[in-house]
C-alpha cells in the first residue's frame, strides 16, 4: 500500500448533500501515484459531485479530500493550478476554431499551446488538420481529443474526466482508451468515470459508485471475483419465454440479460454445478424452450456490480 | 500566477470575447443599428409634441380684438381651425366624434373689455382622454395667446389675465430632445446589463464556466474579461445615437463630449455590474433575459423620467425612481447635452451613480463565488 502522503488523491468520509437529496455519502478511497482509476457506475450515482469536489467547486459536508497533498477546501487556487478536468459535457467553445479554443485555455493556465506542445502532441497531432474549424462542427470524438487537450495543455500532474466517452461511438470511445494508456504510461495520474462497465477493465483500479456510495474498491479482475454464486450463461430460443421460464425457476438467485444470452445463479450453494446444469435444462425443456445451452462462466465486473446493488437496502431486486 | 501571465490570461479573455460578439454578426448587426433605429422611431413616431392641433373656435360676437386672437391662432403652424361657431353647443358633439382636440371660446364683448380695463373672459377646453397630448396642447394654447397679448398696443396689457408658460432650454418643445438621453439610457441598460447577463448565463448553461471557475482566473479577471468588450460597444452605441440625434433631428450639443463621454462609462458600468448580479444569480440564458427586462430595462423606460415626468409618478413610485440608476443618468445627458452643464452642475448625479457602482460592484463579485453552488 502506498503512503497517503504521496497519494495524489485522498478522500475521507466525504458527505454531500444537496438538500434532502445525499449526493456522496461517506465516500473514502485513495488513488496511487501513476494510476488510472476508474469511477463506474449509473448516472446520479454521485461521480460528477465527486469530481466537483475534487477539482475544488464544491465543498464537502463532512469529510476531508486532498489532491496532489492540498485540501480541496483551503488550497484551491494552488490545485486549480496544478490540475487538468474536463467535465461531463465537452466544454468548448462552438464559435471558436479548434486553434482558438485551444489558446484560451492555455492562457488561461498562464501558458502557450508551444510550451504544452509535446504533452499534448500525441492527441492534438489528428485534429490539428482541423485547427481552423470551428469547434461546433466537428464530431463527437474530434471535440472529446479537443477538450482533452484543452485539458492537458498546462501539464497538469492529475487528470480528472467525467465520463469523456458519453455519447462518442465505439470507435472513438476505444481510442481514447488508448490514449489514456499512453499518457499514464508517461507518468500521469488519472482519474475516468464512466457508466460503461466494459470500460472498467481498462482501468488498473475501480470503484463501483451507486446512490453516493462505494459499492468497492479493487482491481477489475478481482471485483468479479466478489460474485458470490456460480455463474451460467444460458442461450435458449424464443429468448423472452427463456427469461420468463428461468425466473419462475423456483431456486433462481439472479436472471440478468447479457447481450444475446442471459446470466443465471442459483440460490443452493451446497449443489454442484452440473446438477444445476441439468436440472435448469429440465426445467426449461418442460416449460417448451427445446433449443438451448448451458453453461457456467467467470462473473464479470458488470455481473459482480448487479450482486452488489442488489445487495443494497431498497435496491431494486 | 504572476502579474504578466495574469494580465496575459486577462487579454486571452477580452480577445476571446470579442470574437464571440463578432462572430454572432446578427446579434452584432442589431446591437449596432438600435441606437439609430431607436432614435429615429422615437424621434418620428413616438414623440409627444403636437402638431396639426385641431382648433374649434367659438365667438358669439366677433369685433376687432376677438378676429386678431383668431388671426394669432390660424396663423400659428401648429393649429388647424375645424369649426367656427357662434354657440357653444356645436363643440361638444365635435369632442365627442374626436374631430376636434381643442375649443377657444371667447366670450362677447373682448374689445370693449380690453378698452374699458374689464376683466376679458376667454376659455380653453382641451381634449385630455390623453393627458400627455392634453397638457401640451393646453401650453402651446396659452402661448398663443400670450403671444397675442403682447402683440396688443401698450396700455392695454395686463388686461387679460393669462398664466404664461414658457419651456426653458426646450423652447420649441421639441419632444426628441428630451428623448435622446433617455435613450442613450436605455440602448446602454441593453449592451450593458442585458449582454453580459446573457453572455455570462450561457457559459454556465454551456458548462464552459465550470472550466474557467477550475482554472487559476480570478472572478475580477472573469468578470473584466467579460465587461470590457461590451464597454467598447456601449461607446460606439452612444456615439452613433449623438450622431443620429444631430443628423436626423439637430439635436443641440452643447456641453462637453469628453464628461458625456465619461458619464456614460460611469453609467455603463453600472449596466454592467447589474448584468454580472443578474448572471450570478440565474441559471439559465432565458432566466436571465427576464431577469435583465424586469430589473433594468423596465424601470429603464418607466421610472427614469424618459417617458413620464419623475413628477407625475405616484409618491411610493418616485421613492423607487431614486434607486433606478437612468434618472440620474438622464439628469445628466440632459445637462450636458441640453443645457450646456458642467460637472460643477452635475457632481451630485455623478456620485450617486458612482455610489451605486460601487455598492453594485461588490455585490456582484460576492455573488460571483470562486465556486460552484
Amino acid at each position: 500500500m502506498v503512503t497517503q502522503a504521496s497519494s495524489p488523491v485522498v478522500i475521507e468520509g466525504v458527505r454531500k448533500t444537496f438538500g434532502s437529496t445525499v449526493a456522496l455519502d461517506d465516500v473514502t478511497f485513495d488513488v496511487r501515484a501513476g494510476e488510472l482509476f476508474g469511477l463506474v457506475g449509473p448516472d446520479g450515482g454521485g461521480k460528477t459531485t465527486l469530481f466537483r469536489i475534487l477539482t475544488t467547486l464544491l465543498v464537502p459536508d463532512a469529510g476531508t479530500a486532498t489532491v496532489l497533498g492540498r485540501d480541496v477546501v483551503r488550497d484551491l487556487w494552488e490545485i486549480r493550478k496544478r490540475v487538468g478536468y474536463m467535465p461531463g459535457r465537452f466544454s468548448l467553445y462552438p464559435d471558436l476554431s479548434v486553434e482558438e479554443n485551444l489558446r484560451f485555455f492555455a492562457s488561461v493556465f498562464g501558458t502557450t499551446i508551444e510550451k504544452g506542445y509535446d504533452i499534448i502532441a500525441p492527441i492534438y497531432a489528428q485534429i490539428e488538420p482541423f485547427k481552423h474549424r470551428r469547434a461546433g462542427q466537428l464530431s463527437g470524438g474530434m471535440k472529446q481529443k479537443l477538450a482533452l487537450s484543452c485539458a492537458l495543455v498546462h501539464r497538469p500532474e492529475l487528470l480528472l474526466l467525467d465520463e469523456p466517452t458519453t455519447g462518442v461511438d465505439a470507435v472513438s470511445r476505444r481510442e481514447f482508451w488508448d490514449l489514456l494508456h499512453d499518457l499514464q504510461s508517461s507518468g500521469l495520474t488519472i482519474v475516468v468515470s464512466t457508466p460503461y462497465m466494459d470500460e472498467a477493465d481498462r482501468c488498473h483500479r475501480v470503484a463501483l459508485v451507486q446512490k453516493g456510495r462505494v459499492l468497492a474498491i479493487d482491481v477489475p479482475g478481482a471485483i468479479g471475483a466478489r460474485f458470490p454464486r456460480p455463474l451460467y450463461a444460458v442461450h435458449g430460443v424464443p429468448r423472452h419465454a427463456t427469461i420468463e421460464a428461468l425466473r419462475a425457476f423456483p431456486h433462481a438467485a439472479s436472471v440478468h440479460p447479457f447481450g444475446d444470452t442471459l446470466h443465471y445463479s442459483d440460490a443452493r450453494e451446497a449443489h454442484h454445478p452440473p446438477q444445476v446444469i441439468a436440472e435448469v435444462t429440465a426445467w426449461l425443456t418442460t416449460r417448451g424452450i427445446a433449443e438451448m445451452t448451458m453453461s457456467r462462466i467467470a462473473p464479470g465486473i458488470e455481473d459482480a456490480f448487479m450482486a452488489l446493488m442488489g445487495d443494497e437496502p431498497g435496491a431494486p431486486a | 500566477m504572476r502579474t504578466p501571465e495574469r494580465l496575459h490570461a486577462l487579454a486571452a479573455f477580452v480577445v476571446k470575447e470579442l470574437r464571440h460578439i463578432l462572430r454572432d454578426r446578427q446579434t452584432l448587426v442589431i446591437l449596432l443599428l438600435l441606437p439609430l433605429a431607436q432614435v429615429v422611431l422615437f424621434g418620428f413616431a413616438i414623440r409627444t409634441d403636437v402638431k396639426d392641433i385641431r382648433l374649434a373656435i367659438v365667438d358669439a360676437a366677433p369685433d376687432d380684438a376677438s378676429l386678431a386672437l383668431r388671426a394669432h391662432f390660424t396663423g400659428n403652424g401648429r393649429f388647424r381651425v375645424v369649426a367656427t361657431a357662434a354657440m357653444i353647443e356645436v363643440i361638444e358633439p365635435l369632442f365627442r366624434r374626436g374631430q376636434a382636440d381643442v375649443a377657444l371660446v371667447i366670450a362677447p364683448g373682448l374689445a370693449r373689455a380690453l378698452a374699458d380695463g374689464t376683466p376679458a373672459q376667454l376659455q380653453l377646453i382641451t381634449d385630455a382622454s390623453n393627458p400627455n397630448t392634453g397638457t401640451t396642447i393646453q401650453a402651446y394654447a396659452g402661448a398663443v395667446i400670450g403671444a397675442w397679448q403682447i402683440a396688443l398696443p401698450g396700455a392695454r396689457q395686463g388686461v387679460v389675465i393669462e398664466p404664461q408658460v414658457r419651456m426653458r432650454f426646450n423652447q420649441s418643445l421639441e419632444s426628441v430632445n428630451l428623448f435622446v438621453p433617455g435613450l442613450i439610457s436605455l440602448v446602454l441598460t441593453l449592451v450593458t446589463a442585458q449582454m453580459t447577463a446573457i453572455s455570462l448565463s450561457r457559459e454556465k448553461e454551456r458548462g464552459t464556466l465550470e472550466i474557467l471557475l477550475v482554472s487559476p482566473l480570478r472572478p475580477w479577471q472573469i468578470i473584466l474579461g467579460k465587461v470590457a468588450p461590451y464597454l467598447l460597444l456601449a461607446f460606439a452605441n452612444v456615439v452613433t445615437a449623438m450622431v443620429a440625434a444631430w443628423l436626423v433631428f439637430q439635436v443641440p450639443f452643447r456641453g462637453s463630449l469628453a464628461l458625456l463621454l465619461a458619464a456614460s462609462t460611469l453609467y455603463a458600468l453600472v449596466g454592467l455590474a447589474l448584468g454580472v448580479l443578474i448572471a450570478a444569480r440565474t441559471n439559465s440564458q432565458r432566466t436571465a433575459m427576464m431577469g435583465s427586462m424586469i430589473g433594468t430595462m423596465l424601470p429603464s423606460t418607466l421610472l427614469s423620467g424618459m417617458i413620464f415626468p419623475i413628477a407625475s409618478l405616484p409618491w411610493p413610485l418616485q421613492l423607487i425612481s431614486n434607486i433606478v440608476p437612468a434618472r440620474w443618468f438622464i439628469v445628466i445627458v440632459r445637462g450636458i447635452m441640453l443645457k450646456g452643464a458642467g460637472i460643477v452642475h452635475l457632481w451630485q448625479e455623478l456620485l450617486v451613480l458612482a455610489v451605486m457602482l460601487t455598492v453594485l460592484l461588490v455585490v456582484a463579485i460576492k455573488s460571483f463565488r470562486a465556486r460552484l453552488a
